[in-house]
This record gives C-alpha cells, structure tokens and sequence, in this order.
C-alpha cells in the first residue's frame, strides 16, 4: 500500500514537473482584507491579542518602512510589487481542541501527510495527545500561512527546561524574553523586508534553551504558505543561554500558483558564552514553472549573534525553491573566541534567480568564521553568491576562510560570485577560494558506462559537489536534500 | 559473442572506422594493436556508447543484442565495459558509493536482487585483497588525486566487481610501471572463463605478455588489415607496423 501511494505521488510529481509539494489545501480561512495599513496591523496585533509594546513595536516600524525603498542591488529582476494587493493575515479558522484524529479537518491531516510528516507527528501536530516514551527524536512545529498549527513534544522538552513554542504564545507566556530579544539583533529598520516583516510578522518559532542545557532533541519547524494572495511573515527567536546547545531545522514548501507570492521571514538567534546554535534549513518553496511563472518571492533577514565568548553558530542550508531568493544568513562575532559558520549549496534551474551568501561580522578577539558556498545553476537560471566578511580594528587575529564553487548545467545559465572583504586589523587571515566549473560530458559517460542513468549520473555529481555542505546536515535531512538535489534538476541535462 | 560486421563510424565529416568485421567468441581474449590514429580508441567508445561518434554503417551486437541502439547504460546492464584510457574524476563522489550506486542500477535493470551495503563491502574487500589494492581505496573520491597507475588498477576494480561479460580495455597498460601492469593482467586474467570475453586495446607487445590472448588483430587506418595468433604481436614487435601495413596496402 505504501508502495502504491509513494508511485501515485511520484507520478504526480513528473506530471507537475517535479514540484511534488504543489497542492494546495482547502481550508476554511480566517482572511484579513487585502492591503496594508495602520489598521490591518492593529487587526493583527488584537487577533494576536498582543500587549501594547509590541503594537507600539509594529507601527513604528511600518513607519520606518514608509520611508524605505525596496534594495535594488541583489542581481534580481521581478516586477514591481503591490504590497497592497496581499493578505498580510491568513489563518485556519479556530475550532476547539480535537480529541481523537477523526475530529481534525481531514483536509490539515491529508496536508500533513503529504508533507511527508510521520503519523505520529501528524496526530500530535493536530493536537491528540501520545503515550509518553512512543517519544520520536524530532519536535516539530507547524507554520501554515499565519499562524503555528500546533507544536510538538512542548511537556517533553519543558522538563529540561526547553521553551519550544510559536512566538504568538511566547509573547503571552514569556513577555520579558520576548522584549529583551526581539529585534535585539535584526532591528526593526534594518532593511526594507525587515521592516515589513517586524510590521505584520504573524507567527513563526519561538525556542529558548537555558545555561548549560542541550538540547534533548532535533527541533524542527514545517512552513507552509497555502491561501491565495498572501504572504507570509514568519518570525523566528532563538536564544541560548551560557553552555546551552540547540540543532533546529525548518523545512518549506507551497502550492504551485500562477502568481508570485511574498515570503519575508526575519530569524534571530542569540547565543551567549559557550552557546551553540545549529541552523539548518531546507528550503523548497515553489519555484515556479518551466517558463517562470509562478513561484514565491523569498527575501529573508536571518542573523546571528554570538554575543558570549566562545560561542558557536553554524547555518546551514540547502536551497532549491523559490523563483527568487533575497537571503544573506549572517553572523555577528561579537564574543572572543567565538565561531560563525555558513554551508551553502543553493540551486536554481529554469528561471530562477537567487541572490543569496552570508556576511561574518568580525568585533571580538579570535573570532573565526568558515564559509563554504556551492552555487548549482541550470535551465536559463542565475545564481550568485553574495558574501561579506569585515574586520573591525579590535578582531586581533581574526580569521576567515571561504570557499565559493559554482557548477554549471548546459549554456544558458548564469553564476556569479561577490565577495565583499573588509579587514581593518591587520593580524587578520583571510582566505577566499573560488572555482567554476560545469558536468563535463566526460563524467556522464563515465557514470553512464558503469550503468548509472543520465539523471542518476547528474545527482551523483551534484551530490558530490555539495558533499562539503550535506555532511553538515542532520542525518535525516541529508538523505532528503540529496534526494531533493536530484529531483530539482531532473530534465536538466541533454 | 561479439560479432561486428562492416562497421563505419565518424566523427563529424572526419571518417575513423571504414568497415571493421571482428568476431570474439565466448570466453576468448582478443587483441588490437596498431599505430595511433588507427581507430582503436574510436572502436572502442563506439561499442560502449559514448556520444560524439556517429555510426555510419555496419552493425554490432553482442549475444544477438544490436548494441549500436542501445543507451551506454543498456550495454553496461547487458554486460559490456569499457576500461578507460583516462579515468575520469567525480570529485565528492566516493568510490564505494559510485560503486555500490552502478552494481546495483545494473542489477536492477536485469531484474536482479540488489546489493545492501554490507554485502557490498564484503564483496569490494574480496576483490581488494585478490588485486593487492590497499582498503582506502574505497574511501577516496573516484579518481581525484589518484596516480595514474592507480587511476589503471582502479578501473580493474570497478571490472572485477562489476563482473562484464565483455570487457573493453583502452590502452589500460599505458603509464603504468611493471608491477602495476602485472596487477592489471591479473585482474583480467582472474575474470577469464567460459562466459568473459575480452578486446584488449593496447600499442605494445608487453602487456600480452601477461594477458595472453586468444587472437591479435591489427587496425590501422579504420580496418583490420591483418589477423593471426598471439605470434602475430610478436612480429609486430619485432617489424613495427610500417612492414605490415606495406604488406596490406
């Protein structure tokens, strides 16, 4: 039987071309009316039921959006867009609290399990409670259009002290944590998206782990963007506190549309002295179609800061949807001794582009960063890389390496490499290694020759390309992004 | 069996091979030689498929199979490889995987059981310890950083784990010091029996020294002018081509 499912859906996928998540889910919906303004912000803010401050927080940020322009420098070319023709809230209409499955919107369960979420999962993200200890080893939270659907493993992670929560309830349960960090390290004007984002941000993960805690288990959350005309505005907070540790991953898809829809997430991690954050994304919003229609608009603020001493983040992701993606995951090396790391491989095929890297802000002593970027571009697609590393004057022996490799598929693609260095102390090291290269027809028929398929033969070669940034992944995701890589770019060679 | 008849393949306007016939029973090993520009590695690619030649005439097939319209990857299935001149490098791709990954697309494209990975690596760690090849081998990238005489012996593992009906070596002794050659000869001569036939494509006697063959053939200019026993290479060495290829003219 699950043979059957896995071949209709696999079936589905070719005739879709390849985009395999592209269904959209009819639910009842709780829509606010079209266009942006003081009052939609403060329809948000009342559905949200938020204290004063954080509307306060949302309006002066609008207003500081108001003056801003749309940044015109990535290597980027869509139509203008009419923030007044979106939906900035879409949320599945409030029912009481299910009992049993039979009682969830057969529609959420079957989005879910197309998802590709595990029964179990399926069950406790609708809200139906499990046996303690049938405990698998990922808490998954759920983002569908506005709102998180429901959160995973909450009772198990609190008695370690873990708050895994959306950030729409951290704000009602943990208001001073909320205060204290929320645009602490994205501020509200700090770009234009940002500033959008921090105006109609509708939910999105919350996740604080206390000193000298680990993480019992993977975190994980689903973002979905289903209804028409919306965008979706989700905001992530993580914070580690002194010794703490934390591997999340976010996953994401949508359905396939004729229009583009707006996806501007702001994410914000806050690691303290020996803090560890571990980021991992797997990014799959719809690409569009072969002609480049359709497909979602990404422009993503995600910045850490290493604001303790010894402190680690590490971002990791893997790229293959989006018919544009805006994204420059940062770190901000603040404490001494601390280390930011950036594993990208980033995919674009048919039309897409992608303008994405990282920026690593050297302030503290000893500060290190590693940044390793793969940039796979095919069809009539462009793909650059975008990267900062600046040296302040008190980031005595700093140090850097980076390490951008594109591959090319076919002869009407495009790559592109920026590499911005600013060094202003002078122990700094900073290294910067560049390749291009694109499959050779040598390779396919060596593959070929042993019995491997054409497609088969291009996975392999991607797949190795990007070895440097899937062995970064958790074990889980790294099967499903190598298996992610190959379906992206099926049809892409010959 | 191999059986080509009247074979014509070019390269654009350029004409290489003009009407090659070769027959290779079952369980035979047979020898080309002849002088560069002759058409062997051009034989060679046209009978495993790589894109680029067109064939312009002739037929071949192997075990009744027309090979000529079959995918590179269907004649690998049916049992053909191709020992490359230059092994190709898959940077990232290890070798155990792209092994493992290729054993088990054939299988499956004959029907077969597929191979899990501890019983591959069982049957891999066989194979090293026959050919003398050191364990890591199956860790490293396929062929990145490799020497060429290990690029050589690397190929031959690939063969004695893929297990060919019909094995193609291009100039497999070329580069290689005479250790290495005899490593090469025995991982051929270690697959030969009643269902493994053999073209050795090579410029030199030496290497039929140690893989003794069934016939040698001599190629030269897109046809096989002269055929004979392992006696012929012999000659060869001794006269050069340029007495033979008077003699046909």
């Amino acid at each position: 039987m699950a043979a059957d499912v896995e071949t209709i859906d696999t079936v589905n996928a070719l005739a879709e071309g390849g985009y395999k998540w592209g269904f959209s889910t009819d639910i009842e919906m709780d829509l606010a009316p079209k266009g942006l303004n003081e009052d939609i912000i403060r329809l948000i803010s009342s559905r949200k039921n938020e204290p004063e401050w954080l509307l306060e927080w949302r309006l002066k940020s609008y207003a500081a959006w108001l003056t801003m322009e749309e940044p015109d420098w990535a290597m980027v070319n869509h139509p203008p867009i009419d923030y007044q023709d979106l939906h900035y809230y879409a949320a599945p209409k409030k029912k009481p609290g299910p009992k049993s499955l039979d009682e969830v919107d057969p529609e959420l369960l079957k989005m879910y399990e197309k998802l590709g979420i595990p029964l179990k999962e399926r069950a406790i993200l609708a809200g139906v409670e499990l046996p303690e200890g049938e405990a698998p080893q990922v808490a998954v939270d759920a983002v569908f259009d506005s709102v998180s659907v429901a959160t995973t493993f909450r009772s198990t992670l609190a008695k370690s002290g873990v708050i895994f929560c959306p950030i729409s309830e951290a704000v009602q349960d943990h208001p001073e944590l909320v205060r204290k960090y929320l645009g602490s390290v994205v501020p509200a004007g700090d770009n234009y998206f940002a500033a959008l984002n921090s105006a109609v941000f509708t939910d999105g993960s919350f996740v604080f782990i206390p000193k000298g805690v680990r993480c019992p288990m993977e975190l994980s959350t689903y973002f979905r963007i289903n209804a028409r005309n919306t965008g979706q505005f989700e905001r992530t907070l993580i914070i580690v506190e002194d010794g703490g540790h934390v591997s999340y991953l976010e996953g994401c898809t949508a359905p396939q549309r004729d229009e583009n829809q707006l996806h501007a997430a702001v994410v914000e991690l806050v690691a303290m002295d020996d803090a560890t954050i571990k980021y991992s994304t797997v990014q799959n919003w719809y690409p569009g179609d072969v002609n480049g229609v359709g497909g979602i608009y990404n422009f993503v603020t995600k910045r850490g800061a290493c604001r303790g001493a010894r402190s680690k983040i590490s971002w990791t992701q893997v790229e293959t949807g989006s018919a544009i993606t805006w994204k420059y995951p940062s770190c901000i090396l603040q404490g001494d001794d601390s280390v930011g790391e950036f594993y990208s491989v980033a995919v674009t095929t048919n039309h897409q582009q992608a303008d994405t890297g990282t920026k690593m802000i050297h302030i503290g002593r000893n500060t290190r960063s590693t940044i390793v970027a793969k940039g796979i571009s095919a069809g009539k697609s462009n793909n650059t890389y975008r990267g900062l590393v600046r040296v302040l004057p008190k980031a005595e022996g700093a140090r850097n390496f980076t390490q951008c490799d594109s591959l090319l598929i076919g002869n009407q693609c495009g790559a592109h490499t920026v590499p911005y260095i600013e060094s202003r102390n002078a122990t700094a090291k900073l290294e910067h290694e560049a390749t291009t290269s694109k499959i050779s027809d040598d390779q396919l028929f060596y593959c070929r020759s042993r019995g491997l398929s054409q497609e088969d033969a291009v996975g392999m070669i991607v797949n190795g390309f990007c070895r440097d940034v899937l062995k970064e992944l958790p074990m889980e995701f790294a099967v499903e992004a190598q298996k992610l890589l190959a379906v992206s770019l099926e049809g892409s060679v010959g | 069996m191999l059986e080509i008849k009247n074979l014509e393949a070019a390269i654009g306007d350029k004409a290489i091979l003009r009407g090659i016939d070769l027959v290779v029973p079952k369980g035979e090993v047979h020898a080309i030689m002849g002088p560069n520009g002759s058409g062997k590695s051009t034989l060679s690619y046209v009978l495993s498929g790589r894109p680029g030649y067109d064939v312009t005439g002739g037929t071949a097939t192997f075990d009744g199979h027309d090979l000529l319209s079959m995918e590179p990857e269907e004649r690998a299935a049916l049992g053909v490889f191709l020992a490359f001149q230059y092994p190709v490098e898959l940077p990232g791709v290890g070798n155990a995987n792209f092994l493992r990954t290729a054993l088990n697309a054939q299988k499956r494209a004959r029907g077969e059981a597929e191979i899990d990975a501890p019983g591959f690596l069982k049957l891999a760690r066989a194979e090293m310890k026959r050919l003398s090849m050191p364990d890591d081998m199956l860790k490293r990238n396929v062929n990145v950083g490799f020497s060429g005489g290990e690029k050589k012996r690397n190929e031959v593992l690939q063969m004695a784990i893929l297990k060919p009906k019909l094995a193609i070596l291009d100039e497999t002794d070329s580069g290689l010091d005479i250790d290495a050659l005899k490593i090469v000869a025995d991982g051929v001569n270690s697959q030969r029996g009643p269902d493994f036939s053999a073209v050795v494509i090579t410029h030199y006697q030496r290497l039929l020294d140690y893989i003794v063959p069934d016939r040698v053939h001599v190629l030269s200019a897109g046809r096989i002018i002269r055929s004979g026993g392992p006696e012929l290479a012999l000659e060869l060495e001794a006269n050069g081509y340029a007495a033979i290829v008077a003699e046909a003219a």
